[in-house]
């Protein structure tokens, strides 16, 4: 329990220490709720589908989420080049603990980064249709946050340099976010993009953020959350297994 | 303490370790010697649980590291030839982390870090993050940290690699008190001939993946019919230059270390 805790400590310190960093990372998605949200708004409210910013919150927010906690599991590739790893991999533990550890700490990190996100959207003009709703949201946060996490340790512990890093970031996470429903309704879409974005996890952890925050939903809270709590223990299964087959 | 039986290690059509035998015993020093690309690294990365051997057996105190892993793992420290300490937590940081992953109780960690510390001249920088100490620092750390949860073994690999002469001194006279007090036995490798001279009581010389010679210093010496242990080695190995490319991962280590200017 010790090698869990003090794992994920360390995700929350270096989080707390790269202040710089923090604001860094809720610019980019500041500035696609501000220059999207109202950009487009006017042709979304001309469509008849009311106002664009209530739309694209929660899909700010599952996208905040989704780059943190990707991240924070690809960031095992630094580790693995500045040595610390292997601190971790000859540590008489199991290594499913270090990767838990690791995990939930990157996942809190993504879901303190989802609240602050969250404030920002509320800030700029976001009105969720329930207050209530905000507290009910976090259980969005945190499912999306733990998936990515563990997938983006998952990815961790496979690539060994940054041309995987690369690749990977093109063809695997911007796809999760722009497929996904964050950015425009899943509906009317043609039949092949419909398949695709169903068969997204991101879309099930933006459509429960949309449906609570503001009461519309594409699939059902059941349906989210069953998917995302499977694909959860999934990925944490994979990455876990993964990590405990690292050779150096 | 350490027995090795016909260990073997092969990567596709390249054999890196050959059948190698030998024994090290309680409270020993014994230094592995050997050209670049002969295979040094590669055993210890097997002694240490990090490669699967091919073929062969490895005991540490008694246990098989891919047997009893976390036994071994509990009874043995390592410093590798790169560094692997967390450069964003602080020196008394990475200590604590090390201590709480090898069981150190809570009772005795904290006066552990604090008299290692102090021994190795951090205890002033303790509360400093690690990117900031210099590479003697560094090392002095990593020792440290090493002989936190009292390990039966000490690996050394490679450990005064780019260290200034004063740092490596000094960092031997460390290791040495601590192999006379703690009674650890000490396996280290090394490419400095006279630190292999001084601190090790027996000398292991690899080449090509075999151990082509094992003994003291004086010993070995004395079969090659040479005056310094640079001679003997030379003899042994023979004075042709080894080529060892950067593999792709060393490449990208030095590209990531431009790219965070450390």
């Amino acid at each position: 329990m010790g090698a869990i805790y003090i794992m994920w400590l360390r995700e929350l310190k270096r989080y707390v220490r790269s202040r710089a960093q923090i604001l860094v990372s809720l610019g980019q998605p500041a500035l696609y709720l501000v220059a999207l949200g109202y950009g487009f708004g006017p042709v979304f409210a001309k469509a008849g589908m009311g106002k664009y910013l209530e739309f694209i919150a929660p899909g700010v927010v599952g996208m905040t989420v989704l780059f943190t906690s990707v991240f924070s599991g690809m960031a095992m590739l630094w580790d693995r080049q500045f040595g610390f790893l292997r601190e971790t991999l000859v540590a008489p533990v199991p290594r499913i603990q270090i990767m838990l550890g690791r995990t939930l700490g990157g996942a809190t990190v993504a879901v303190i980064q989802g609240v602050l996100i969250l404030a920002v959207c509320l800030i700029a003009g976001f009105r969720p249709h329930l207050w209530v709703a905000v507290p009910g949201s976090f259980i969005f946060v945190a499912m999306i946050a733990i998936v990515f996490a563990a997938l983006g340790a998952s990815i961790g512990s496979v690539i060994q340099d940054m041309q995987g890093f690369q690749f990977l970031m093109n063809f695997l996470v911007m796809p999760i976010f722009f497929l996904s429903g964050a950015l425009y309704p899943l509906k009317n879409l043609p039949v092949w993009l419909t398949w695709i974005t169903h068969g997204d996890p991101l879309s099930y952890g933006v459509d429960g953020l949309r449906g609570v925050l503001v009461g519309s939903w594409q699939f059902s809270f059941a349906l989210d959350l069953a998917i995302l709590a499977g694909l959860a223990a999934v990925l944490l299964a994979v990455s876990a297994r993964l990590f405990s087959r690292i050779q150096l | 303490m350490i027995r090795v039986e016909n260990l073997t290690r092969t990567f596709g059509q390249l054999t890196a370790v050959n059948d190698i035998t030998f024994q090290v015993e309680v409270g020993e020093i014994f230094a592995f010697l050997g050209p670049n690309g002969a295979g040094k690294t590669t055993t210890i990365k097997m002694l240490t649980t990090l490669l699967r051997p091919t073929s062969g057996r490895i005991l540490l105190d008694g246990f098989d590291p891919w047997v009893k892993q976390r036994e071994a793992r509990q009874r043995f420290g390592i410093v590798f030839q790169d560094p692997s300490l967390d450069g964003e937590q602080t020196a008394y940081e990475n200590m604590e982390l090390h201590g709480i992953l090898y069981h150190v109780p809570r009772r005795v960690r904290g006066e552990r870090i604090e008299a290692l510390l102090r021994q190795f001249e951090l205890w002033e920088r303790r509360n400093d993050t690690v990117k900031t100490f210099s590479g003697g620092m560094k090392r002095r750390l990593e020792i440290a940290r090493g002989f936190l949860h009292t390990p039966k073994i000490l690996f050394l690999d490679e450990p005064t690699l780019g260290l200034d002469p004063q740092s490596r001194n000094q960092l031997w006279n460390h290791v040495k008190t601590l192999n006379a007090a703690e009674k650890t036995t000490v396996f280290l490798t090394t490419h400095y001939m006279d630190e292999a001279d001084r601190v090790a009581h027996r000398i292991a010389i690899m080449d090509h993946g075999k151990i082509v010679a094992i003994g003291t210093s004086a010993e070995l010496k004395e079969r090659t019919q040479t005056d310094s242990l640079e001679g003997a080695f030379l003899a042994l190995t023979g004075t042709s230059l080894r080529d060892e490319g950067a593999s792709s991962s060393d490449q990208l280590r030095r590209f990531a270390q431009m790219w965070q200017k450390r």
